[in-house]
């Protein structure tokens, strides 16, 4: 079996965005930039499917800018097997990214697509949901654990009310949550052999689909803030304090 | 605009989030419409909260054991014709919303607007992006709006006052992709996370799962509040990840929230900065809860919580 794994080149998660001044985005500009990392957990899970013998290829994709490229180079150093870079320098909706997947998924016949349950720039968590409905796929999202069972997968999701478990007949669409597993880090041997490892460029046209964004983005600004209160000194005016609330009678 | 809004249900009643979901579609300026997809009496009964609901026009009730556990591949199947009679659809951003929502819009082809905090215009809408440090403002010119809807942004429609009809609606039933297992609820006589009025949370400085509860416990108890936890309390395995706040677990707006021991990692304060009043007590005093906590402490937790619990 297959699996698929998209990744996508995000802000660094310990890197605080800020918003440009003219309300136009947040500035990326020399900020450093990393796999999502939700797509990092789908990748290691991937890497331990094969590990346990229950997949023989890992195919790693990005629909990103050229720089992606790094990002697909780290899932590799990770485990994967070869790569595929969808370049553009456009911003790509998940819708648009979920066609491209499409055409990936159908080249590649892949058994598993696992993919992180969100991206961490802009939050939409769509792809993964909106890939499983073009290729008519069933979809487990928010999940924590991923069980392969003869020619179904078994799928615990992190929902409100706790976990919920269900089975889908692959192949099927997987969203990486964050307690599916601990990433490993790429060992320097692994990181230069995965210089070695190919990556197929192509471009969004090359699979036929409009990127154009559907949505507008009108402006971009800092949320609300919130001034800091007061300290109390002791637990006693902490109470006086919670009883104004009218919190306890 | 005539709306479509995705019931969020359980027990026989309608959740919070539909409710603040049914004010969202309101805003949008035309008929509303709940869809409750479900199985037996319990969608009949959340069929009949719905019609009570001020401001719903009709209540359409897809009764069929394909809907009973909300699978997205059969409930996106059933909203999809749904769709020729309506120009938007709204979903709680709840992990059932966030499942099927944006199945829909795929299946429309249309971009779907997610987790939206306010609404601007017939087609304009502000959404949090970069875990909540920034706010984009957004138009959508698709030709069907498909949202979904931030509970803690929207007031609760009155759940009573309504008198909509109920209507019988049919789907294609079993997709057959899926299947139901089974789920582990954690139950809890607390009121929900998501909707309760006074929500105490616990962070790592609590140690260890016996030290959470015994420091946390009490004191929810005593305010009848919901606990919470800071994911890393929640990784360190003090309790379970449903009770997670923060951009990637749940995001909460109490009238209350306590914040014991917990330092306020960017990601925790998405989750629970717009809470009326934020409480905090933390043994450092330079932690950054502070600088949006209304009322701080500074103080060891393991000796001022019980003695706070002790004296409220």
């Amino acid at each position: 079996m297959k699996i698929l794994v998209p990744v996508k080149r995000v802000i660094d998660y310990n890197v605080r965005p800020r918003v440009k001044a003219d309300g136009s985005g947040v500035d990326l500009a020399n900020v450093k930039m990393s796999m999502n990392p939700f797509d990092e957990i789908a990748v290691e899970q991937a890497v331990r499917l094969k590990e346990a013998g229950q997949a023989e290829e890992i195919v790693v994709v990005s629909v990103g800018p050229a720089k992606a490229a790094d990002t697909l180079r780290s899932a590799m150093a990770m485990g994967a097997d070869r790569a595929v870079l969808v370049q553009t320098e456009e911003t790509v909706e998940p819708l648009a990214v979920a066609k491209i997947l499409k055409a990936v998924f159908e080249a590649e016949q892949p058994g598993l697509v696992i993919l992180g349950k969100q991206a961490i720039d802009d939050d939409c968590n769509q792809t993964g949901q909106m890939l499983a409905a073009l290729t008519g796929r069933p979809q487990g999202t928010f999940a924590s654990k991923v069980e392969i069972a003869g020619d179904s997968v078994n799928v615990t999701r992190e929902v409100d009310g706790g976990l919920e478990t269900i089975a889908l007949t692959m192949p099927a669409i997987v969203t990486a949550d964050l307690r599916l597993n601990e990433p490993r880090y790429a060992s320097l041997p692994n990181i230069m052999k995965a210089k070695k490892k190919p990556i197929d460029t192509k471009t969004p046209e090359d699979f036929g689909v409009d990127v154009t964004p559907r949505l507008k983005v009108l402006k971009v600004s800092e949320p609300a803030g919130r001034a800091a209160g007061v300290l109390v000194g002791s637990v006693d005016e902490l109470v006086a304090k919670i009883k104004d609330m009218g919190v306890v009678a | 605009m005539k709306a479509l809004v995705l019931a969020e249900h359980g027990g026989g009643a309608l959740k919070d989030s539909t409710l603040s979901t049914i004010t969202a579609a309101t805003q949008l300026g035309g008929d509303v419409t709940v869809l409750v997809a479900g199985s037996g009496a319990e969608a009949q009964q959340a069929a009949d909260a719905a019609a009570q609901v001020a401001g719903v026009a009709r209540v359409l009730l897809a009764d069929d054991a394909a809907y009973g556990q909300m699978l997205a591949e059969n409930v996106a199947a059933l909203i999809v014709p749904l769709m020729d009679s309506h120009d938007a659809l709204l979903c709680p951003a709840t992990s059932n919303g966030k499942n099927i929502a944006p199945r829909v819009a795929a299946l429309l082809d249309v971009m779907q607007v997610s987790d939206v905090l306010s609404i601007e215009g017939e087609r304009t809408f502000t959404r949090p992006i970069y875990a909540g440090n920034a706010i984009a403002t957004v138009e959508s010119a698709e030709a069907k709006l498909v949202l979904t809807v931030r509970g803690t942004s929207f007031a609760k429609a009155e759940a009573a006052g309504g008198s909509a009809p109920v209507e019988p609606v049919g789907g294609s039933g079993d997709a057959g992709l899926s299947r139901f297992v089974g789920c582990e609820d954690s139950a809890s006589d607390r009121p929900e996370l998501t909707s309760a009025g006074v929500v105490v949370s616990g962070g790592r400085a609590l140690k260890d799962a016996e030290t959470f509860e015994a420091i946390i416990t009490p004191l929810a108890d005593k305010l009848h509040a919901a606990i919470g936890a800071s994911r890393a309390a929640v990784d360190a395995g003090y309790i379970g990840n449903d009770h997670q706040v923060g951009q990637t677990g749940k995001i909460v707006a109490p009238e209350v929230y306590i914040a014991v021991g917990i330092s306020g990692a960017i990601q925790h304060l998405a989750g629970m900065k717009d809470s009326k009043i934020i409480i905090a007590i933390n043994k450092d005093p330079d932690a950054p809860i502070f600088q949006v906590a209304d009322v701080g402490l500074v103080a060891d937790i393991f000796e001022a919580v019980p003695e706070l619990t002790s004296k409220l």
